[in-house]
């Protein structure tokens, strides 16, 4: 067959079958992205079916869908939003960095992996998935709930925490030297710093270089600004996807809004592309030898991450059964730790059990963490019986 | 009154306040420039029994019923004294003849002694309103006068 006609019938099985994935984990009120992920280990490297002909597209279709995951995150806060939420919020983001980051790295260390595979593994089990955490909030009704705040305000220290990790995580995987990879830390804090300043003066000039009326020269403008600034990022090594994430921060207003809008379905498509990709390059035989230990990372990380709501929780002062809904929201991994371990296995220097490993416990907790979520409180008041009243205040 | 503002990053910003009876009570405003009132249950003031999402119009609406209740109750209050005059609130309803016309129209107080005193709109009170105020369906006004005029206004501000 004509490679092309090949190519085509490939990509549009793939995304109907997306499509399908999409509906069916709306239907049962879960995250798509574990779908996704099993969806691509289908159709890779000894999957059910095996796609030749659009490894390519995908590849690059995923790296564009990482690049508009980070600007839409960077396009969720405000400049001023992140100063308010790390004022606040720093010493539970400490204590969440040191709890969930230990246990993935330890595991890597045990495993065989070295420092590298560490760094990596620490990563994936740090960062909480602020998409699903923010769509468990609004389907269960908890917006006007006063743990919530708690739980937004350390998903905005994870995203800054994240735009320092991902430079020094890239410069560790092109293997660059230890002096080298303080030079790239510094270059990358540096740009952060100057990035968020302006972003809070100058936000709106920002704003209006790429804000139009007419969509199409808004989409133009702000994808082909995306692309360029992540290009640029790559080529000095601080990380396209932070580069991505920072232009999301310095666009502010009624423009980030518009281009929220605006972007919203282009992120879909490609974000889904990226976690098939991610699959299609998973061997699905290489997930059952790591499964146990996968089961392991996300108990003890599970209750990591309740500690942490628990404990940033009570610190502003919120009762118990907020304390535990606080730590539920937070248990859920997804698309930033499939983003971490893709530029680890891109990279190729760390061994392929790591991405089995990534992706049953990406697979485990992008299932867990809603359900968690829900359940927390039914399962507390069973355990606790009645809840004790408040005093009236 | 003590109203709390937190910043609900990405989301939008909640403003609320403890009633006397120990329930949270106040409103978010999302990002997207809508609204959700929000009550918090008995037993945990941290969560919410109800977060409805508004609409402008509603929450402008909402916003009328609460503060026209609460002139009314003062006004009230100021005229006990004078036995047999009582405030009253009145709706402008979609269907009102009057719904688009100036008030003076109506000459409420020329047919039944009543004296509007104040009309709540989107939550603003337009205080003693002359007669050339064009009146709008959801407007609510609040009246003064003798138990059968305020009937007999109500009468006429529903059909002419």
């Amino acid at each position: 067959m004509d490679p092309l006609a090949l190519t085509l019938i490939e990509l549009g099985a793939v995304v109907f079958c997306l499509g399908l994935l999409a509906r069916l984990a709306g239907r049962i009120g879960m995250s798509p992205i574990p779908l996704y992920l099993v969806g691509g280990l289908a159709f890779g490297a000894g999957g059910v079916v095996k796609l030749e002909g659009m490894h390519e597209f995908a590849h690059l279709s995923g790296e564009i869908g990482v690049i508009l995951l980070l600007l839409m995150l960077g396009l969720e806060y405000t400049a001023a939003e992140l100063f308010t939420g790390l004022r606040r919020s720093w010493q539970a983001g400490v204590l969440d960095l040191v709890l969930n980051f230990i246990p993935g790295a330890g595991l890597a260390l045990l495993l065989g992996w070295g420092l590298v595979g560490a760094m990596v593994m620490g990563g994936v089990t740090y960062i909480s998935s602020s998409g699903i955490a923010a769509k468990v909030i609004t389907d269960l009704g908890r917006i006007g709930n006063r743990e919530t705040p708690v739980v937004l305000s350390i998903l905005v220290f994870e995203d800054l925490a994240m735009a320092v990790y991902l430079p020094i995580l890239t410069a560790t995987l092109a293997g660059v030297s230890f002096l080298g990879g303080l030079t790239t830390v510094a270059i990358s804090l540096a740009v952060v710093t100057v990035v968020l300043m302006v972003a809070l003066r100058h936000g709106h000039r920002v704003s209006k270089a790429v804000h139009s009326e007419n969509s199409e020269v808004f989409l133009l403008n702000l994808l082909g600004l995306a692309l360029l600034v992540a290009g640029i990022a790559s080529a000095l090594q601080v990380s396209a996807a932070v580069g991505a994430f920072m232009l999301g921060i310095a666009i502010s207003g009624a423009t980030a809004h518009n281009a929220t809008r605006i972007l919203e379905p282009l992120r879909d498509l490609f974000a889904a592309i990226f976690f098939v990709a991610f699959g299609l390059n998973t061997d699905p035989s290489s997930i059952p030898p790591v499964l146990g230990w996968a089961l392991i990372l996300a108990v003890i990380t599970a209750t990591t991450k309740m500690l942490t709501g628990i404990w940033a929780a009570k610190r502003a002062g919120i009762a118990r059964p907020g304390r535990f809904r606080a730590g539920a929201a937070l248990i859920a991994r997804g698309e930033f730790s499939i983003v971490i371990a893709g530029l680890a296995v891109a990279s190729g220097v760390v061994p392929d059990d790591l991405a089995a490993l990534a992706t049953a416990y990406v697979l485990i907790m992008a299932i867990l963490g809603p359900l968690a979520a829900r359940y927390v409180e039914p399962v507390l008041k069973a355990l606790g019986g009645p809840v004790r009243l408040p005093a009236k205040a | 009154m003590n109203v709390d503002e937190t910043d609900l990053p990405g989301l939008g910003r909640r403003k609320d306040f403890m009633t006397a009876s120990g329930r949270r009570i106040g409103v978010v405003e999302l990002r997207e420039g809508t609204m959700e009132l929000i009550v918090s249950t008995w037993d945990d003031p941290d969560t919410c029994q109800a977060s409805i999402p508004l609409t402008g119009d509603e929450a402008a609406t909402l916003g009328n019923l609460l503060g026209g209740q609460h002139l009314a109750m003062k006004l009230s209050e100021e005229h006990r004294e004078i036995p047999g005059i009582v405030t009253r609130q009145f709706s402008i309803a979609p269907e009102s003849p009057f719904q688009n016309q100036p008030m003076g129209k109506a000459c409420i107080r020329t047919r039944c002694g009543v004296s509007i005193v104040a009309i709540m709109r989107e939550g603003e009170v337009l205080p003693s309103p002359g007669p050339d105020v064009v009146l709008h369906s959801g407007d609510l006004l609040v009246a003064v006068g003798t138990q059968e005029g305020l009937d007999s206004a109500a009468d006429i501000l529903r059909n002419g």
